[in-house]
């Protein structure tokens, strides 16, 4: 049977699902992130609505609590002119017993085009893609610890954008790689750019034991991992980390891995400082440097809707194109 | 690939289209190419008319046959005021077809506001139109080609090709 990285592409290696960024090519990834590109200039237009995806329907099925990723999927999708349905799943049929397959027969039922999943279980977008009917397009909003795709394809826009080509760039991500989906779809995204250094810095606790076979380089101590680096991504401290033992407190964590200003000027000074929201001031960013001049936090935000909506549009078009071989 | 019009002759169209579109208008009007070909013939007549540099317009994400062709981006909108309201809009593109990609391109400069009027500047038009849609100045015309295919090469030097045969 195939896995996420072989089923989201057609025979003609266009993407037709977005499930994980491990497997997607340089130059796949590099003509998402130029239409993506394409987009945000369309941004600053008077009418910022273009009518590419008119008369289809987007359903967001977000399984898991999320606000800042449904808000950037649902502007995307009106801004593509699509109608968007958004169901609140931990409400509704999956409380009352339905089981996620038949919640998806259903759902086909109403002709929709694309699914947007969100879901704490890893995997679960990908059960969905497997078994979906074959004109709809499923992208992965985020499932269990296993993957973010459009939160990587958004921060590599971001690194393109403030960087240049990430082929020649030092990357530290700082944080809870361990239970971080952004972190590995990030990585694969990095790896696949041909990224030369990519380094996590986290206590041992954090780190997840396959990093070495990724390229990845680990280190324990902040101060060494940032030395020199061009962009530092800060990952978000759940709270339940700490409850299970992992860590001593925020303020420990703050004292040890906090970005402060000290420690920003350790890595190249015309570093940026990125972080995939909600930031925790105190905790994994100071003030100072959230608010300087060097965070490229919100242009993330901005960068996340033209990247959205780039997906939407592919995925949309390569189900269309397979739809039309098929008669 | 067969050569339809050389840079040559191509060169001697664009000047006669610059010399009549030159006199038609007291104001110069605002120049906007449509990417990729027309806005390499809109920077060429504006040279030639000594008017500023055009703006140029990606109607890709307006087209009508998205869900047959796909996505296929042409190049960024460029140099586009915040609004065209009562403008007068000299719309350049370099062969005319169906008409469908013109109706994409008003359907744009309709998000940018009420332009005053639109007309169209083509350095070719090949017939076969699907549209209700006329030329303000032509070229050359080549008369209907049916299912041939006409491609301008360029930006330099601009070469007319048919690119199968």
């Amino acid at each position: 049977m195939p896995g996420p990285a072989e089923l989201q592409l057609n025979r003609d290696g266009n993407l037709r699902h977005l499930l994980t960024t491990e497997g997607l090519s340089r130059e796949l990834i590099t003509s998402l992130l130029d239409t993506a590109d394409g987009f945000r200039s369309a941004q600053g237009q008077p009418v910022k609505k273009v009518p590419l995806l008119r008369g289809k329907t987007v359903v967001n099925l977000f399984f898991e609590n999320s606000t800042r990723t449904r808000t950037t999927f649902d502007i995307a999708a009106h801004r593509l002119s699509a109608d968007v349905v958004t169901l609140d799943i931990r409400t509704s049929s999956a409380s009352k017993g339905e089981t996620l397959f038949d919640t998806l027969k259903n759902l086909e039922a109403m002709q929709a085009d694309l699914f947007v999943v969100r879901h704490s279980a890893g995997g679960a977008p990908f059960f969905i893609a497997d078994r979906v009917t074959p004109h709809i397009a499923v992208v992965n909003a985020g499932d269990g610890t296993h993957a973010h795709p459009t939160q990587a394809l958004l921060d590599l826009m971001t690194i393109r954008q403030h960087k240049g080509d990430p082929n020649n760039l030092s990357v530290a991500i700082v944080g809870d790689l361990r239970h971080s989906r952004v972190a590995r779809s990030l990585i694969h995204g990095l790896r696949a750019m041909q990224c030369p250094d990519i380094r996590a810095i986290a206590p041992g606790t954090l780190l997840p034991n396959d990093l070495a076979d990724l390229g990845v380089r680990t280190f324990h101590r902040i101060e060494e991992g940032l030395s020199g680096v061009d962009v530092i991504v800060l990952l978000r401290l759940q709270k339940e980390r700490m409850i299970a033992g992992l860590l001593p407190s925020e303020r420990e964590f703050f004292k040890l891995y906090g970005m402060t200003e000290d420690r920003l000027r350790l890595a190249k000074s015309d570093a940026i400082v990125m972080h995939p929201g909600p930031i925790n001031r105190g905790v994994e960013i100071a003030n100072e440097v959230a608010d300087g001049p060097q965070a490229v936090i919100l242009n993330q935000v901005t960068n996340g809707i033209a990247v959205r909506m780039a997906v939407m549009a592919m995925t949309i078009s390569t189900q269309q194109a397979d739809a039309l071989c098929r008669l | 690939m067969t050569i339809l019009r050389t840079t040559a002759q191509i060169t001697e169209i664009l000047d006669q289209l610059a010399c009549r579109i030159k006199g038609a208008y007291a104001e110069p009007p605002r120049l906007i190419g449509l990417h990729t070909g027309g806005a390499w013939i809109a920077h060429q007549l504006a040279s030639r008319l000594n008017w500023a540099e055009p703006a140029y317009l990606d109607v890709s994400l307006y087209r009508d046959d998205f869900s047959t062709s796909g996505l296929k981006r042409s190049g960024d909108t460029q140099g586009m005021p915040p609004a065209l309201d009562g403008d007068h809009v000299l719309l350049v593109d370099d062969v005319l077809f169906t008409g469908r990609t013109i109706r994409a391109a008003i359907n744009v400069l309709f998000d940018y506001g009420r332009p005053g009027q639109i007309d169209l500047a083509v350095v070719f038009d090949r017939g076969g139109r699907e549209l209700p849609i006329s030329p303000t100045f032509v070229g050359e015309e080549l008369g209907d080609l049916g299912a041939k295919r006409c491609k301008l090469t360029g930006p330099a030097p601009l070469t007319l090709v048919d690119p199968e045969t």
